[in-house]
């Protein structure tokens, strides 16, 4: 499976991380590389075997719906880029 | 600089022949003597370790205090530490204060040992050569012009120089074992589970796990006793019962049955470090082990499912540095989707970048069941591979890096020929396996690993396996030539 200058820029899209014309063509070739390197799980047969996702089979723990956090909002803000009234501030998204 | 275990300066604080003031002042002169030169410390606070230092002094002479009371550990830089600077070896994190504790951290804390300061680390983990990181490369103790490993190489280094005993260190896919391999030292992986990653900045959640570096099985043994426990804050902690890693570190190991998977000595193992394993395993049956073959038919395929699931579980963990909360944040941008390109434009090393857009790229629509799915139907494989091996054997044992220490610069621009260096160490943490490398032996004056894996939770086992070794060879106590001047 080959991927394409467009393909990595469009993925670099979706992952939010500008790239540059020349970072593209330079991420192409290594990521060429990678996916050739990927491309020998093909040759498996992995029909009937069941995906493991984890390390070890445990279920999702559950715990008692009680407040176990303290507020903490002046101290967890204070290394933000920005904030104003408890409230971070990004550029304006509506109207 | 004196060569202290952590065995002995235990024992030294606790004789009251010297005070943690006195030691944490020798470890910090000698990081400002040697760190510039190797680089393997990010953030040194030396008020706050000597404040720490003075705090157990107070608690020793009172008669009390736990076996590392006073004892300084250096902390990898993944591990948030309150009020410290906590990098993860990247420009996103390079004015990031933790504001809490991770568990490990919090943990030494309450037996109060030192922390000596954050090690240096290639950037988020990814990387086996520790020339990702945003703060500069490593050198390796043994000769600079090589690289320490990776990722934890500035733990690995920092040990290997003396200037510190012990270092935390995170193991995702052979960030352990693959440094202290490369440094001469003592690595421990833990099974997956045993301990705690909350507060480890994350790389690949199903795979990252944390342990101990030293010179010796028994420092590990030491640190492991405070490191692992069930953690509530971890959703993927196993509350396995709490176990003493010293008490049977003695015992004789007459009758242990090693596995030698033939995949492990095969095409790509340098022959000079086949040759050190060799001989190590001949001191295996001197000590009273028999040798048993097995077969872990699905070694190669470890690389590839590994730079599938790693990416893919990176990809959806590292969305969460966008410049709101904490972090970098580019300087000018026009809208919020701007700023959040720029900002991890910015903030990201090429190697980050790369493994995040793989990730997105694997598990994007249309490929998910030709890559995410069939590297995990093939993780599944690869565990039962272990499974069938333990039937017949205690241990498995083989190389840990298919190499001595390389050159810098030797392999950076060739991701592919970097991943190759973790061939024998990923396997184990797809499997959730415990993993350890012990010093065996030098070729070309360079440190050469063994890697022992163990069964689930076998980590005792592997600690007495390894001391025994240790008690009958001298390899762990080489020293670096001036490292302790």
């Amino acid at each position: 499976m080959s991927i394409t200058h467009d393909e990595i820029k469009k993925i670099a899209h979706l992952a939010r991380i500008k790239i540059t014309e020349e970072e593209a063509d330079a991420t192409l070739k290594k990521l060429s590389g990678i996916l050739n390197l990927i491309e020998d799980m093909k040759k498996v047969d992995t029909t009937n075997i069941s995906p493991m996702s984890h390390a070890q089979s445990v279920t999702q723990r559950l715990r008692d719906d009680v407040v176990t956090e303290t507020n903490q909002r002046e101290k967890l803000q204070k290394i933000a880029p920005e904030v104003s009234d408890g409230l971070y501030i990004v550029p304006q998204v509506i109207e | 600089m004196k060569d202290w275990s952590i065995k002995e300066l235990s024992n030294l604080l606790r004789e009251k022949k010297i005070s943690s003031v006195e030691i944490t002042t020798d470890y910090l002169q000698h990081i400002k003597k040697k760190n510039p030169e190797i680089n393997a410390f990010i953030t040194v606070d030396e008020g706050r370790s000597l404040d720490q230092a003075k705090l157990a002094d107070q608690i020793i002479q009172k008669g009390e205090g736990d076996v590392l009371t006073g004892v300084p550990i250096a902390q990898k830089d993944i591990f948030c530490a309150e009020d410290w600077l906590t990098t993860c070896g990247s420009k996103m994190l390079h004015n990031f204060i933790a504001p809490y504790d991770a568990t490990v951290v919090k943990k030494f804390n309450e037996v109060g040992a030192v922390n000596l300061g954050k090690t240096n680390m290639d950037e988020f983990a990814m990387g086996s050569s520790n020339e990702t990181s945003y703060f500069g490369g490593v050198k390796n103790p043994w000769d600079l012009t090589r690289v320490p490993g990776g990722s934890s190489g500035g733990s690995a280094a920092a040990i290997a120089a003396r200037m510190c005993p012990g270092a935390t260190a995170t193991d995702t896919g052979g960030s352990i074992r693959q440094p202290a391999s490369l440094c001469g030292l003592t690595g421990l992986k833990p099974t997956y589970g045993l301990v705690s990653r909350y507060g480890m900045i994350a790389f690949a959640s199903s795979l990252d796990q944390a342990g101990p570096m030293a010179k010796s099985s028994e420092d590990c043994a030491m640190m492991m006793n405070v490191m692992a426990g069930f953690d509530p804050k971890d959703s993927t902690s196993i509350d396995h019962k709490k176990e003493d890693y010293i008490k049977n570190i003695d015992q004789p190991i007459e009758g242990l049955k090693i596995g030698l998977p033939k995949e492990y000595f095969a095409e790509g193992l340098d022959s000079d470090v086949a040759k050190v394993i060799e001989a190590a395993i001949d001191q295996y049956k001197k000590l009273g082990a028999t040798i048993v073959d097995v077969s872990l038919p699905n070694t190669n395929l470890s690389i590839p499912v590994y730079y599938v699931l790693a990416p893919a579980e990176a990809s959806s963990n590292l969305s969460r540095y966008d410049g709101v909360r904490y972090g970098h944040r580019t300087s000018q941008y026009d809208d919020l989707m701007d700023m959040y390109c720029k900002t991890r434009q910015e903030g990201f090393g090429e190697e980050v970048k790369r493994r995040i857009l793989i990730g997105t790229y694997v598990l994007s629509a249309g490929y998910y069941d030709a890559y995410y799915l069939k590297a995990q139907q093939i993780r599944h494989l690869i565990s039962e591979d272990f499974k069938k091996a333990f039937k017949v054997c205690d241990v498995i044992m083989g190389p840990t890096a298919p190499s001595t220490a390389f050159k810098a610069n030797e392999k950076i621009d060739d991701p592919v020929t970097m991943y190759l260096q973790d061939i024998y160490t990923i396997a184990t943490n797809l499997a959730g396996l415990p993993g350890m490398s012990i010093p065996a032996g030098f070729v070309n004056k360079l440190p050469v690993g063994l890697q022992i894996i163990g069964n689930y939770f076998d980590e005792a086992r592997m600690l007495n396996v390894a001391h025994q070794f240790q008690k009958a060879t001298d390899w762990h106590k080489a020293i670096p030539e001036g490292a302790l001047s």
